[in-house]
């Protein structure tokens, strides 16, 4: 086994790919805390369904860097569903499922009725579990990839304690004269580029699970937001090299396997607390 | 020296006025205590006077040394999500964030003042403890210390003491006694309207009729002794 590893790792394409995991698993898990409590959860399922939709549009538009589309589609939709979200609690809730669905029925449509390719449902599968093309990544699609993780940590470190503040109590800080509503657009924004960026790795359905995993288990063994990030952002990590190594040596799809191994972890993280909790007491 | 006047406020929700007629001036180091029943608008004037909703009509006129921001605040309910994992210490440094402006992180002043502000609240042995896990009366101990972390001049609580026992309420009354008799202004709702008279300096009645004076002048007025005797009536 460790023959046929090695054979994998002296290929670029390799390095390549887990580069690229490592930094979607590290963002993705950065604002993880954040989303489970606000409950932004859904918002984040509802975005990678527009960011399939405009995937759908990009690839039958034959856009060579996709990216040029999605990315401010979703970082738009992001910002309008924040805003609807604030205005009526119950609308929002609505607003999301409705752009969710509507961009998911809209994006298999357009792949069907305009696209070229033989194999469409092939295509559907991949975009929505993630597929091999982590694999194939060229040179300037790690770069993008890399800028893009980079600033999305830079932002997470810069306003830490500020997000911070927001999540737990948006009330008091906004009392305390903080701008709130400048905040919260800016977590939208981070939000949609982490689903843009984490789509690659494992396709639109499974963005949530990488986002929110981590998360959970660290919150299982961890009880100060600082740790529970740092934490969460070991554990994604990990998990992603993990698994991504299974599905090299095993041939199994990348994104599925980083999302198994993920759930693996959340047991063995609740089994851990709940020791912890007993032994505690 | 006044440092809040308001005039004439209407207070409400979408242009619905939940209370009106609302003109009373405080001074630092006033204790004013503002009473009503439940639904009279308390809490929506507490909103009101901090910016987190928009009054109707009238004016709140805050005094130059009283900048936005620079008064803390203590919800009636805070709703932080059951699970939030917070240590003590997080929270009260949170109350400082308005003191560190664009800069990223608490400096050597901020850890300070917050170490200082638990120290006064009693909870500094608590400090590593996760929040959620802490009983109701340190909890709010905790929020307090938040709220002189923002403040150094005026403190707004919204019923500090709803669901403690006695013996908490009565440490809690002193707590914030003696950071009035520090210097700080407080403005405070509460239901308890025995146990607060004895500590504020002014009085705050909001209701049909809007009343507002000393504490002597209050307990003397028709308001003030129609108020105490339906109070007294109800603990009956
Ligand atoms: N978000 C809201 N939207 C519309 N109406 C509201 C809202 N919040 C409160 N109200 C209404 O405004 C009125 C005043 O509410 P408020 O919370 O200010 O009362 P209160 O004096 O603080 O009462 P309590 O003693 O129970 O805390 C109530 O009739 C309430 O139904
Ligand atoms: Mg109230």
């Amino acid at each position: 086994m460790w023959d046929t590893l090695l054979f994998y790792l002296a290929h670029a394409f390799v390095w390549k790919a887990l580069i690229v995991g490592v930094l979607i698993a590290l963002c993705s898990s950065l604002l993880g805390v954040t989303l489970v409590l606000k409950r932004f959860s859904f918002i984040g399922d509802g975005l990678s369904h527009v960011a399939f939709g405009a995937m759908a549009i990009a690839s039958v538009m034959k856009l060579t860097n996709q990216m040029v589309l999605i990315l401010p589609v979703t970082v738009l939709c992001a910002v309008l569903l924040l805003r609807t979200g604030q205005n009526a609690k119950i609308k929002g809730d609505a607003a999301i499922a409705m752009i969710s669905v509507g961009a998911l029925a809209f994006g298999y449509l357009i792949m069907n009725v305009f696209s070229a390719s033989a194999n469409i449902s092939g295509d559907v599968c991949s975009t929505l579990f993630g597929s091999f093309s982590i694999l194939t990544l060229t040179d300037a699609e790690v770069w993008l990839c890399v800028a893009l993780s980079a600033s999305v940590i830079l932002i997470f470190i810069v306003f830490y304690h500020k997000i911070f503040a927001v999540t737990f109590d948006e009330t008091f800080a906004k009392a305390t004269g903080i701008q709130t509503g400048a905040y919260q657009l800016l977590i939208a924004v981070v939000i949609a580029l982490i689903i843009v960026l984490a789509m690659n790795l494992v396709g639109s359905l499974l963005i949530s699970a990488l986002v929110i995993f981590p998360a959970l288990s660290a919150m299982r063994l961890f009880y100060q937001f600082k740790s529970v990030t740092i934490a969460s952002a070991i554990l994604s990590v990990t998990c992603a090299v993990a698994g991504m190594l299974i599905s090299i040596l095993k041939g199994t799809p990348v994104g599925s396997t980083i999302v198994a191994v993920d759930v693996a972890v959340f047991a063995a993280c609740c089994l851990l607390g709940w020791c912890q909790r007993r032994l505690g007491r | 020296m006044s440092c809040l006047t308001v005039k004439d406020l209407k207070v409400g929700y979408d242009g619905h006025a939940v209370a009106e007629g609302i003109s009373f001036q405080v001074n630092a180091g006033d204790y004013l205590c503002i009473v009503g029943e439940n639904g009279s608008g308390k809490s929506t004037l507490i909103r009101t006077l901090l910016h987190l909703q928009e009054p109707i009509s009238g004016e709140i006129l805050y005094g130059e040394d009283l900048k936005r921001g620079e008064i803390g605040y203590l919800p009636q309910q805070t709703v932080v999500q059951r699970d939030f994992p917070a240590s003590v210490r997080e929270i009260v440094l949170s109350g400082c964030l308005p003191h560190i402006g664009i800069r990223p992180f608490y400096g050597k002043a901020e850890k300070e003042l917050a170490a200082e502000n638990m120290e006064r609240m009693g909870i500094t042995p608590l400090a590593n403890r996760c929040y959620r896990d802490l009983s109701g009366g340190q909890q709010q101990r905790v929020l307090l210390a938040r709220a002189l972390c923002a403040t150094k001049k005026c403190l707004l609580l919204d019923e500090p003491v709803a669901g403690l026992d006695p013996k908490v309420t009565a440490e809690l009354y002193e707590l914030i006694e003696r950071l009035n008799k520090e210097g700080v202004t407080i403005l405070m709702i509460s239901h308890d309207v025995g146990g607060i008279l004895s500590y504020c300096s002014h009085v705050l009645h909001i209701g049909k009729k809007v009343y507002f004076g000393t504490k002597e002048e209050y307990l003397n007025s028709s308001a003030g002794k129609a108020f105490l005797a339906v109070q007294e009536g109800g603990r009956d």
